[in-house]
């Protein structure tokens, strides 16, 4: 059964000029961990205000856990739990004040739904008489994330939760996210950092307003059309610069401590062709090696055949 | 490369009352090099950057920034350094043009030479058509590319970069990191923050300060050798797990 969708979504700003949701469709099942990637400007949060009806569409349809987006606004505010981008809890009251403020709204308690903040709750039950503005940005999205789970929502919306937040709190926000899954509920996350894709069952790959591809990640990253190669030598600009100026090259940017390359359809033997040159330039340790496309690989892929077709 | 030192940092301390942000830190940054500064959230990055950016004295130690004392030198300081980040750069209700001119001015460049720079820098990026538009205006990519080029506008030794690629597309980002690499190429040297770990790995050396310490201090390739793992994100994490303070 499908908890989320959007169909042939569009939403544009300032009397039509600007287009950030271009004809978006996509689903998400029930209990499923589904990522929205992409970059700022892309028209996440616009598809998440739609889904969370704070937001009407110019075109299309959407619905959250059966309900329409326009004409059910009511029972889906009552059945969505959502985490804005930016915190909007309330920074001048407490921890315990937030959550029972949020539990109220709701009309339930902190002790009704006990069980599924337990877990998340305890790490800062220490700071209960703490003002949430005075939290630090990893309690800040633990608390925002309780209150978003306090009335037992049937789907969780989560804006970009992990932006700006460093790699040990994005781990442990990830681990959260599993447990919730684990107890059914459905979650769409959207996020920047495309490391976290693989962390998601399915996703959807989102470049300015457009969906460029709805897949489980291994598939995407299957799906990539050609062989590409990572390669480094001790001055890796210049290699970098050597490589794109050679016509075999397709492509080739920075990856890591490596750099990304894929060649032109006619170079038979990718690995000895990039030897080469970079043994021509004059490179020194040198080393060539034929590797599988990560999301990213596939995100900057896709961008450049979308921008090939306009 | 230049073997000259233009970040020189002992023993260098911040104390807020009892709380000690910043403890002992030590490293010197060569010409042209360009460092990566990471850390957990509240691990003291700020503070730190802060002290070498001649914006807060430290408690004890020592530290030159471009050859200035940050004691007693501040304003020669900030004369020689640049400085970007994400969440200000630039003027977003004042054009490109006029962006460019008041940080010149700022930096106390001569009209002539601001008019002579602006011109090839407009050139250099592309942006003939908008440079009357509001910086506003521009998509984020643009932006940061924009901030980046103003940040190195007059030329300084050192530029100081906090979070400079939050949230832009992969294309993007590798832009301007590009832009990176060809001003460390011309001797400027980079002294920069991320949270983003595969860009840890484009920096020829990293530290990583963990509750106001630093922690490792390595080329990435190091870093990963020395913990057995295959990426910075790996590294960071061993290292950060055991953090017991958060930003605030």
């Amino acid at each position: 059964m499908e908890t989320v969708t959007l169909q042939n979504i569009v939403k544009t700003y300032n009397n039509g000029s600007v287009k950030a949701v271009d004809d978006v469709s996509f689903t998400v099942k029930e209990g499923e961990l589904f990522g929205l990637i992409g970059p700022d400007g892309a028209g996440k949060t616009s598809i998440f205000r739609i889904l969370t009806t704070v937001l009407l569409a110019d075109k299309g349809q959407a619905s959250v856990a059966g309900f329409d987006v326009v004409k059910d606004y009511k029972e889906i505010r009552a059945s969505v739990g959502y985490m804005p981008g930016k915190f909007s809890l309330y920074q001048d009251l407490t921890v315990l004040e937030n959550l029972n403020f949020f539990a109220t709204v709701f009309g339930t308690t902190i002790e009704e739904n006990y069980e599924l903040i337990k877990d998340i709750y305890d790490q800062i039950k220490p700071f209960n008489n703490r003002r949430a503005g005075k939290l630090s940005g990893g309690m800040k999205q633990k608390l925002a994330l309780c209150c978003a789970l306090i009335h037992k929502p049937k789907v969780l919306l989560l804006d970009e939760p992990t932006t700006g937040v460093d790699v040990v709190s994005r781990k442990e926000f990830w681990e959260m996210l599993k447990t919730l899954k684990r107890q059914g509920i459905t979650i769409l996350v959207s996020t920047p950092y495309m490391d976290e894709a693989t962390l998601c069952e399915r996703i959807a790959l989102i470049q300015d307003g457009k969906i460029m591809t709805v897949d489980a990640p291994e598939n995407i990253m299957k799906a990539y059309p050609t062989k590409l190669y990572a390669a480094r030598s001790r001055e890796i600009y210049r290699l970098l610069l050597d490589y794109r100026s050679d016509e075999a090259i397709e492509s080739s940017y920075a990856f890591g401590e490596y750099l990304h390359i894929t060649l032109h359809n006619k170079v038979h033997d990718g690995l000895s062709k990039l030897n080469e040159i970079a043994e021509k330039k004059g490179h020194v340790e040198i080393q060539v090696k034929e590797i599988k496309a990560t999301i990213e690989d596939s995100f900057i892929r896709l961008m450049g055949e979308k921008e090939a077709k306009v | 490369m230049d073997q000259e030192k233009v970040i020189i940092c002992k023993n260098l301390t911040k104390r807020f009352g009892d709380f000690t942000a910043v403890n002992e830190i030590s490293f010197d940054i060569t010409k042209g090099e360009i460092f990566g500064f990471l850390g957990a959230n509240g691990a003291g990055k700020t503070t730190a950057m802060r002290i070498l950016c001649g914006l807060s004295f430290p408690t004890s130690g020592e530290a030159t920034v471009a050859g200035y004392d940050v004691y007693k030198q501040q304003e020669q300081i900030k004369k020689n350094i640049g400085y970007m980040s994400q969440k200000f750069s630039l003027y977003e209700n004042l054009t490109i043009l006029e962006n460019i001119e008041f940080f010149g001015g700022v930096y106390g460049l001569e009209r002539k030479e601001i008019k002579r720079r602006t011109e090839k820098l407009i050139d250099t990026l592309g942006l003939q058509k908008e440079a009357k538009k509001m910086v506003g205006e521009l998509p984020l990519g643009w932006k940061q590319k924009l901030a980046f080029s103003v940040a190195i506008f007059h030329q300084p030794k050192i530029v100081f970069l906090d979070e400079p690629t939050g949230g832009v597309d992969p294309v993007t980002r590798r832009q301007f990191w590009d832009m990176i690499y060809e001003a460390a190429a011309s001797g400027i040297t980079i002294f920069v923050t991320t949270h983003y770990m595969d860009e840890a790995e484009y920096c020829n050396r990293i530290s990583v300060m963990v509750d106001g310490k630093v922690e490792a201090l390595d080329s990435p390739r190091n870093l990963k050798e020395k913990h057995q793992v295959t990426t910075m994100d790996e590294v960071f994490y061993l290292l950060a797990r055991g953090a017991k303070r958060s930003d605030n």
